[in-house]
């Protein structure tokens, strides 16, 4: 077997230092800056003006200051290539109607091309049902764990798989929030209703990653002898190529689509390719190697008795 | 489990023509060589069957531009128990004042979250909100106009009327007091001498006395009943109707009458309707996205053809024959779902979800493959590596997608809009993709090297 000098095992601190290398700025941000919500959260209005030719900073504020005399509250303007999007308190059908009167007659070649507009109940009701959302699939992908690996055999427990396998995940969770903490700070970064779908799709991918290589620990157990953490560290190696493939591919993928897919999905696929490379690590350096921990504790708590 | 491998193969390559037929475009008057002003239309072959409906992707308002408006019905007023109804026929309004807009293939919607009664509507192409509220949230309204006494009484100019008016009540009609505002409640009922269908009106205190008025005032004459601006009946009154009862005796079918019923006690029944959410997507901003993802996608596909090849050779090369196939299915299984009442409809965040299905198809393949590979390096055959490579990965292709669909069936529940459809369509992505790691690339390997 090749790789064999590989001891993945035996560096574990290492792997878990890096980890908190990682972990620990973004959730600092988040701690300290929370995440930057956009209107499917907290309510109000988007709106996204086009401009035919290049825009000049002075229309951007003019349009701004078109809204501020209807006393519409602006948040932020943000420019991209030739489009402008504003977020405001929430702006009624008729205030609208009449700031597009308005972008015709004084600002040529600009064109409102999009609207919206989300009243504060539904905003409220998309955070508690993302909130909702992950911590039920936690409980439900821990309980299918526990019964899909009810048969492993001793040392192991089913259920330590299960929970190592959601560590692994909050982890990856904990990753691709931080990183949107500080983007959000820093660089006016939103997070909507389509990130809590890249959220849910890395938990997915996480859990998905991890159990590929618990289930090779498991086969390993049932056949070979040898002492836990070196069926682990093996089990760990046999699927390196597969995990190492398939993140590969699936990261060329989100790659094309970041840079064909257009601006809609953007930050999207971002936060997809950083939970994805966070979910093929801590699957290989974090869950298999809290499973050693874990039984070493257990271990050490059985001989002091 | 042996089945005969060539038997599989060909009800793959079977399916495989179907679902290309399915997702041929709809072309018109092509020429292929010989074949001149060729139609290609997968949709003609249905209508064989009698199936009036295309073949056709729904696509979201993200890729179609449109509108979409989420109104929270004030329900407070209505009785628990006469709720859905109350929903049910202001929907019913909704579409009917859509259809008179002219809207293809709108969406309209009932839901019920956290006891708010809400109507979703979408409304592809139509990117003028503003006419689109107002259309829709006016409950609907029953009018009773009368004959004016002269030129000088004229309320507004003709074009201002109700369709029909002038025909049947002239140039001078006027608008009475009385409106849908007064109806306590319709039903259908049937004439006791033809046995026809009718609409049977009750209406309140008020609105008894000032029907009383009306047909006093106009025995020997007509009054027009007006619903959303179109006349349904004018009738000649013969006394004068002190009761508060009417009837709409009309030339109605049963199913008519109860459409019109529905209709009356929705603009009866003041549900009136306030925004709650809506959004507007510009149709260049739509077919703009549209066109990247498929650039995206098409991109996409290619780079796993390609690493796949590299990374597996010719094992790779099956495995992107069987991806095609995937794909060619999960595309068909959306078009097909739009001739039942379960369409699929899809959105930016649907195609994400599509792509991501496909790393996840190719990630079981990559298992199987690195599984044959070791099998391999045990000094086992070829196709005693391929069987034995395909029992041993096939656990963890079960509970990893398992967890995935465990991830997509919850969203799917909480979710909202977005979110949902892209769970639904990783769900099934997820389904085909097993189906296409275990049967269709296992047939396709047996098939290849079978000697």
């Amino acid at each position: 077997m090749k790789n064999k000098t590989l001891d993945i095992i035996g560096k574990k601190n290492l792997y878990f230092a890096l980890s908190l290398i990682v972990v620990t700025p973004g959730l600092i941000a988040l701690l300290l800056f929370g995440l930057n919500l956009s209107i499917d959260f907290t309510g109000g209005s988007r709106l996204t003006v086009s401009f035919k030719d290049k825009i000049e900073k002075q229309k951007i504020d003019g349009i701004k200051q078109s809204l501020i005399s209807q006393n519409i509250k602006v948040y932020t303007v943000e420019q991209s290539k030739n489009q402008v999007y504003f977020r405001t308190n929430p702006i009624s059908q008729k205030q609208n109607v009449h700031f597009v009167s308005e972008l015709s007659k004084n600002f040529k070649g600009a064109k409102e091309t999009q609207f919206e507009t989300i009243g504060p109940t539904i905003g409220a009701e998309t955070t508690a049902n993302a909130i909702k959302a992950v911590i039920l699939a936690s409980i439900l992908i821990i309980l299918y764990i526990t019964w899909s690996f009810r048969k492993v055999p001793k040392p192991a427990s089913s259920l330590r798989f299960g929970v190592s396998a959601i560590i692994a995940l909050i982890h990856d969770a904990l990753v691709v929030l931080g990183i949107f903490a500080i983007l959000g700070h820093f660089f006016g970064v939103e997070v909507d209703s389509l990130f809590v779908t890249a959220l849910l799709t890395v938990i997915g991918f996480s859990v998905h990653d991890t159990i590929v290589v618990f289930d090779r620990i498991r086969e390993n157990l049932r056949r070979s002898q040898g002492s836990f953490p070196q069926i682990v560290n093996d089990s760990i190696l046999q699927t390196l190529d597969r995990s190492l493939n398939t993140s590969l591919t699936v990261l060329l993928v989100l790659f094309a689509l970041l840079l064909f897919g257009g601006e809609t999905i953007k930050w999207f696929v971002v936060a997809l390719l950083i939970g994805v490379t966070s979910g093929t690590y801590s699957s290989i350096f974090n869950a298999a190697p809290i499973l050693v921990v874990w039984q070493e504790w257990s271990e050490k708590r059985k001989s002091k008795n | 489990m042996k089945r005969s491998p060539r038997f599989l193969f060909w009800l793959i390559i079977l399916l495989t023509l179907v679902s290309m037929f399915i997702n041929v475009p709809n072309l018109q008057k092509i020429s292929l060589g010989p074949i001149k002003n060729l139609d290609i239309d997968p949709s003609s072959f249905l209508r064989t069957f009698g199936i009036g409906k295309n073949l056709e992707f729904r696509r979201g308002l993200d890729l179609e531009g449109g509108t979409s408006i989420t109104f929270k019905a004030e329900t407070s007023d209505v009785p628990k128990d006469q709720m859905p109804d109350a929903l049910n026929s202001a929907k019913t309004v909704i579409e009917k004042r859509i259809n008179l807009f002219g809207v293809s293939e709108p969406v309209i919607q009932t839901a019920t979250v956290n006891g708010d009664s809400r109507i979703i509507v979408e409304l592809p192409g139509v990117t003028d909100v503003n006419q689109a509220i107002n259309l829709i949230g006016t409950t609907a309204q029953l009018s009773f106009w009368e004959q004016g006494a002269s030129e000088s009484a004229r309320q507004a100019s003709p074009s201002a009327y109700p369709l029909g008016i002038v025909e049947v009540l002239g140039q001078n009609a006027k608008k009475t007091d009385l409106s849908g505002g007064d109806l306590q409640r319709s039903s259908v009922t049937f004439d006791q001498n033809t046995g026809n269908p009718q609409i049977q009106l009750v209406f309140s205190g008020k609105g008894a006395k000032k029907f009383a008025d009306i047909t006093k005032r106009n025995v020997n004459r007509i009054v027009a009943m007006v619903l959303d601006n179109q006349v349904i009946e004018a009738p000649r009154v013969n006394q004068a109707i002190l009761t508060g009862d009417a009837v709409i005796t009309g030339s109605f079918t049963l199913a008519q009458a109860k459409l019109l019923s529905t209709e009356l006690n929705a603009g009866a029944l003041p549900v009136p309707l306030s925004v709650l959410e809506q959004r507007v997507i510009g149709p260049t901003l739509g077919i703009e996205s549209l066109k990247k993802s498929f650039l995206a996608g098409a991109i996409g596909f290619l780079i796993i053809v390609i690493f796949m090849s590299i990374l597996y050779g010719r094992l790779g090369a099956v495995a992107s024959l069987a991806l095609a196939v995937y794909s060619l299915l999960v595309l068909s299984i959306f078009k097909i779902s739009n001739l039942t009442p379960y369409g699929i409809t899809l959105t930016l965040s649907g195609i994400a979800g599509f792509i991501l299905s496909i790393g996840m198809a190719v990630d079981a393949n990559i298992l199987i493959f690195e599984r044959i590979k070791e099998e391999k390096r045990l000094g086992k055959k070829q196709e005693e590596s391929i069987e034995i490579g395909f029992s041993k990965a096939w656990p963890s292709i079960r509970d990893s997608n398992i967890s995935t669909l465990i991830t997509s069936a919850i969203l799917y529940e909480f979710g909202t809009g977005v979110v949902k459809g892209f769970a639904l369509v990783l769900a099934i992505g997820v389904l085909v993709s097993m189906f296409s790691a275990i049967v269709v690339t296992r047939t396709f390997l047996r098939f290849f090297y079978e000697k």
